[in-house]
């Protein structure tokens, strides 16, 4: 219902258009390709990139306030290994995920610090996080660990019966309540409106009294925890922890937000955005797989055509908005000046 | 016993490096009454405002809230205190609905989260009942032109103060009926015993909605009037007539006859939306013309649109008889224009670079990309004119940031001279500078003039404009009222110019 | 006045060179053969020559990216462009000329820089995100080009441009400084070098001075281009072979590393090449050095970062304020 009164809304175009690319997708592959239109297809788009979705909502709140997380997808990995090392060293799964969730805020938040107190670019910051994420799971452990836990095991294998004979992953339920969680965030409390608030205009929130530096390190915070939680879903999704696992997947989650409307300036976008991102990028990827004789790498191309397509797109609307001001302006002055103008010329 | 001030503030000093912002300024704000703070560009209105907001942590001084003192020291703790402001630009946020942006920081909540629908049905009736505007409170701010914005942020200002409300040019896009509408507000939370701090450069405004004016100028505290007890004349005069200090002796001054002198430059209907009105202006060979007005007069607007930083809406410019197509500033400096601005911290130096590349980067960029200066000739150029303006350095390749704000001034100068230039626009060239640079840059421009250079001359300093120009021309709301030269130029009929506009026409929109 | 200016490039380029030097001594302690150069066939051989070779890509796209840092900006698909100039080049060999291939590789390079220029001046797009799409397409392409698959050429100029010697040193050496002299010269000889340091310190001010910055912007992404297609052909004629996959991964981090270490802001403004040079040089001695100790190489990870972090916090003004105002604070209390 909620979903329904967004798009309802109306300025919501990126999401009407992301939800219209992934149904024209679908609906292609469906009439495309035998098989391909099931609803275990479908859920398999939620099994399969539940972390990513998990991660593109956390860098979501980064980017709204007109930051950036590069470190996500070395993080990701990072809590693969530590995890699977852990659990190799005998430690109880439950303490390993509440530990590897409190490196993730820690680790966040200590971002967000660097980035907020010394008033660092992000960019820079977290590329040094993104590579103390990679640097210290190869420290740990230059193989690939498989992971044997029990518990570990048994979230992996589990399936989550959907009505209609489908199922999902825990790792799929997860993402899910995460992205409700996340919209009911940003939506609904007070740290989630000083988000939107910084990412407008930083300095009209500092004027305004919000708290813009914690505001920032929260949101660093909240990128790191969804960073651990990926990272978790995705090591019962693998089953393993390695350094080498998801390269470059930093640049898919931005590409997820994107595509799912958030604007890489900040102050705009829908949290349902992320993942719908990912779906469509999940959908292309489906579709290549269906296809058979396309290559894999049609999906960057196709991925980044989207991506530019949606950049462009957003453009657009900020010019669009901005041309719409001036023209306000020219409302407002139009009028006496040509009054005064020509009584000027009745002087003369 | 019931203090006599809300807001009381002494020996308040703000230094930014190099300028003394605010130097031992004094200021008053009684209950329920409006005090109006005027002053030119740089008085130090803003920096004042801004640290009474806790935006600016002053140097030296202290202020005292009903009697107490009080450490502002970031907004937050001015807006606990009850100290809210609207500032020049609207200070709010566009991507944020209307609603959202007068409650953001104190939404209403229920059951642990954001009551939306509270926060609608308040803001729907802050606006309505206070401002008497009825709009959708659910759209987005940027879909609301800014005028419209500017009354929400009074509204977010009014619904949060709770004694001292601070407005600094909150009319500057409000048309005449809104800044009715915005009389009304005042009047009434005057009524209620508020306090207001108003920042306007209308007069008529001023005069019409104030109880008291304090009068600042180039960061010093000139004196506290009542405001019907302040003859217009004098408030211009106090703002921007001769400084009292100051026994400059006035040299002999040669009015040079130009009207034969061949046509330079002349614009027709010249215009562009929100900065100038419709105007003519003409420039005579040697000749040194001066543009008079206030602040928001449209005097600096007026170099900007000749330079082609700003292009204009409508009109034509012709410069040596020749119609000028596409306005911008490179093609100005290749036709000989040059443009010394007026902030010279963001539109003239560029601090990373030495004195030397600052002269001559202007000269470079007249002959182009690939025409490489050579480092003897640059050395030369630089050397020239630092003995020439007498810029006090110890070596050309200092950066310039580590310059005084005289010998920068200096520099920039230098810039554009070096370019040749057959007409040279000077917008505030002594503003915020020691006087004794100052004398110096005078003494230049009169050489220059003699040197048959062209110069068109922008100060706030109405005396200086006299002692300077051949020809005034008088600014006001961003229109021409009038024309000054030969013996009547004088600081006195200039500012009867500018302040008895008002009276003359009272219909003229602002 | 020339007194000046070298004293000037010294003091920025002080940290980074003794830092080099630094780890340089400390490769002495490691291998006392460190320093030994050695000749064979009237070619030279040694760890400093090998150190230098290598490091050459890296310098390229350093020198490219110097250009884009000093106007604020940032382009992340250096490392794409390399991969599809390599692909590009061993493509057309496959069945052209050397030359073309050459030559059509080096204008790919010019035409992405160009469309990442295009996209930052003309459509006022953050570089982050301008050059984020040409990043991920870039690989794609490549990858296109080559079919999915590592392509080996075969071509004894092509493999001279990558292996080969001149005068006894490598010829990659070679094109290293001829770029760093072009460069030199683009900045010491034309208004280039005083026209990006304006505009990437103050924009305004520029525009007040008569510079057109977008066309400054436009040359400054079309050379970050070239330079990245420059080392697409070092890096595939080094291996002979072009990978579309791992060509140039990750370079584009690095090369930033380079430039903030040689001591151009990522604020913009000033730029100095030969501080890029020597953060080049020093990345890459860093990494010989670690594998030379032994220890795990990924530990160079974990040591850039660092390094990044301080770097940053040296140039951060709040940073080196607060750290002020403790030793303030502490003389107060005392």
């Amino acid at each position: 219902m909620k979903m329904v009164d967004i798009i309802w809304k109306g300025n919501h175009v990126f999401i009407l258009a992301t939800t219209v690319l992934i149904i024209l997708l679908y609906g292609y592959g469906s009439f495309t390709f035998t098989g391909f239109f099931s609803a275990q297809v479908f859920l398999n788009l939620f099994i399969d990139n539940a972390y990513l979705i998990i991660v593109a909502t956390g860098m979501a709140f980064v980017i709204i306030t007109g930051g950036i997380d590069l470190s996500v997808g070395a993080f990701v990995a990072l809590i693969s290994m530590i995890s699977a090392t852990l659990l190799e060293m005998g430690f109880n799964a439950y303490l390993v995920i509440v530990l590897t969730l409190l490196i993730g805020v820690l680790f966040g938040g200590f971002q967000g610090y660097l980035i907020s107190q010394f008033d660092l670019h992000p960019w820079i910051v977290t590329l040094a996080g993104m590579f103390l994420a990679r640097g210290t799971s190869f420290l740990i452990n230059t193989e690939s660990i498989v992971i044997t836990n029990e518990t570990y095991s048994y979230l992996s294998s589990a399936k989550v019966p959907i009505i209609g004979g489908g199922y999902v992953s825990i790792g799929a339920i997860i993402a899910l309540l995460l992205v409700i969680i996340a919209i009911f965030i940003a939506k609904y409390t007070k740290f989630g409106r000083n988000v939107y608030a910084v990412g407008g205009n930083v300095s009209s929130a500092r004027l305004m009294g919000l708290p813009v530096k914690r505001t920032t390190i929260l949101v660093y915070m909240f990128s790191g925890f969804c960073s651990a939680l990926g990272g978790f879903v995705f090591t019962i999704y693998m089953l393993s922890g390695y350094g080498l696992h998801l390269l470059g997947m930093e640049m898919d989650a931005i590409a997820a937000c994107v595509i799912g409307g958030i604007l890489l300036t900040g102050g705009f976008g829908y949290l349902i955005g992320p993942m719908l991102g990912v779906l469509s990028m999940g959908v292309i990827q489906t579709i290549i797989m269906f296809q058979g004789t396309l290559s894999s790498w049609w999906t960057k191309i196709a991925v980044g055509f989207l991506l530019f397509i949606f950049i462009v797109l957003q453009r657009l609307v900020v010019i669009n908005r901005r041309r719409k001001e001036m023209e306000f302006s020219k409302e407002l002055n139009v009028k006496p000046e040509t009054e005064t103008f020509t009584r000027k010329q009745l002087d003369t | 016993m019931v203090s006599e001030y809300l807001l009381r503030s002494e020996g308040i000093s703000k230094f930014f490096p190099g300028v003394k912002a605010l130097s031992n300024v004094s200021f008053t704000l009684k209950q329920g009454e409006i005090h109006s703070i005027m002053g030119e560009n740089g008085a130090g209105k803003s920096t004042l405002i801004k640290v009474f907001t806790g935006v600016h942590k002053m140097d030296e001084g202290s202020i005292f809230f009903k009697e107490e003192q009080i450490d502002l020291d970031s907004p937050q703790s001015a807006q606990n205190k009850g100290i809210s402001a609207v500032f020049q630009e609207v200070n709010l946020c566009e991507n944020l609905s209307v609603a959202e942006n007068i409650f953001i920081g104190r939404e209403p909540k229920k059951n642990g989260r954001i009551n939306w629908k509270e926060i609608k049905k308040r803001a729907e009736q802050l606006l309505l009942t206070r401002l008497n505007i009825k709009i959708d409170v659910s759209k987005v701010l940027s879909s609301y032109s800014t005028a419209i914005q500017q009354m929400i942020a009074i509204a977010r200002a009014v619904d949060m103060s709770s004694g001292v409300l601070i407005l600094d040019e909150p009319t500057s896009s409000l048309d005449k009926n809104e800044v009715k509408q915005l009389f009304k507000v005042m009047k009434s939370l005057k009524e209620e015993g508020m306090g207001i701090i108003f920042v306007s450069h209308f007069l008529e405004q001023v005069y019409e909605i104030s109880d008291r004016i304090t009068v600042l100028r180039n960061g010093q505290y000139i004196g506290d009037y009542v405001t019907n007890q302040l003859p217009r004349k004098d408030l211009v005069s106090n703002m921007i007539g001769r400084e009292w200090d100051e026994n400059s002796n006035h040299k002999e001054k040669q009015f040079k006859n130009l009207k034969s002198s061949e046509l330079l430059l002349s614009g027709t209907n010249l215009a562009r939306k929100g900065s100038i009105n419709p105007l003519n202006i003409e420039m005579r060979k040697g000749e040194v013309l001066g543009l008079a007005g206030l602040l928001g007069s449209g005097r600096t607007e007026l170099a900007k649109v000749i330079f082609g930083i700003d292009k204009p809406d409508q009109g034509v410019l012709y410069l040596n008889n020749e119609k000028i197509g596409s306005l911008n500033p490179k093609s100005s400096i290749e036709r000989g224009v040059s443009f010394c601005p007026e902030d010279r911290k963001v539109e003239g130096i560029i601090n990373d670079l030495t004195i030397r590349e600052n002269i001559i980067l202007g000269l470079q960029t007249k002959k182009g990309l690939l025409k490489y200066i050579p480092m003897k000739e640059q050395e030369r150029i630089a050397n020239k004119y630092i003995k020439l303006l007498r810029i006090k350095t110890p070596s050309i390749e200092q950066s310039i940031d580590n310059l005084s704000g005289g010998n920068q001034q200096k520099v920039i100068l230098a810039r554009w001279l070096a370019t040749n230039p057959t007409l040279l626009i000077l917008d505030e060239p002594t503003r915020g500078i020691d006087v004794g640079s100052k004398q110096e840059i005078r003494q230049l421009i009169f050489d220059l003039a003699k040197e048959g250079i062209t110069i068109l001359f922008i100060s706030a300093e109405l005396e200086e404009t006299v002692a300077c120009c051949d020809r005034v021309i008088v600014l006001r709301d961003r229109q021409k009222i009038g024309e000054l030269q030969g013996e009547d130029m004088t600081e006195s009929k200039i500012m009867d110019m500018i302040a008895k506009g008002d009276e003359i026409d009272e219909t003229i929109p602002s | 006045m020339k007194q000046y200016l070298l004293k000037f490039t010294r003091q920025k380029i002080f940290w980074p060179l003794t830092a080099l030097a630094l780890f340089l001594v400390l490769n002495l302690f490691i291998d006392p053969g460190f320093f030994e150069i050695e000749i064979k066939n009237n070619h030279l051989f040694g760890s400093l020559i090998d150190i230098l070779n290598r490091s050459i890509p890296l310098v390229i796209i350093s020198i490219g990216m110097t250009l884009v840092i000093a106007k604020e900006g940032i382009d992340i698909s250096v490392g794409s462009v390399l991969a599809i100039s390599g692909a590009t080049a061993a493509a057309i060999m496959e069945h052209q000329n050397i030359w073309l291939a050459l030559i059509v590789a080096l204008i790919v390079g010019i035409v992405c820089g160009f469309w990442n220029g295009l996209l930052v001046s003309v459509f006022e797009i953050q570089p982050m995100v301008a050059t984020l799409i040409l990043l991920v397409v870039g690989r794609g392409i490549a990858q296109l080009i080559t079919g999915g698959q590592i392509l080996t050429m075969d071509n004894e100029i092509y493999s001279f441009i990558g292996t080969g010697f001149l005068f006894g040193f490598p010829f990659p050496i070679y094109i290293g400084i001829f770029v760093f002299l072009m460069m030199i010269f683009l900045k010491k000889r034309t208004a280039m070098g005083l026209f990006l340091e304006s505009i990437g310190n103050n924009m305004t001010a520029s525009k007040f001075a008569g510079i057109q910055p977008k066309k400054i912007i436009l040359l400054v992404y079309t050379i970050c281009g070239l330079c990245a297609a420059i080392a697409g052909i070092i890096v595939s004629a080094n291996v002979s072979s072009a990978d579309a996959n791992n060509a140039g991964l990750w370079i584009e981090l690095d090369a930033i590393l380079a430039v903030v270490i040689g001591g151009t802001s990522m604020r913009g403004g000033r730029y100095f090449l030969g501080g890029t040079v020597v953060g080049a040089l020093f990345i890459q001695t860093l990494s010989t050095t670690i594998y030379s100790i032994g220890i795990n190489p990924q530990i160079v990870m974990v040591v850039k970062a660092l390094v990044v972090i301080l770097v940053c916090l040296m140039q951060s003004e709040s940073f080196r304020r607060s750290f002020a105002n403790m030793g303030k604070k502490k003389v107060s209390y005392t």
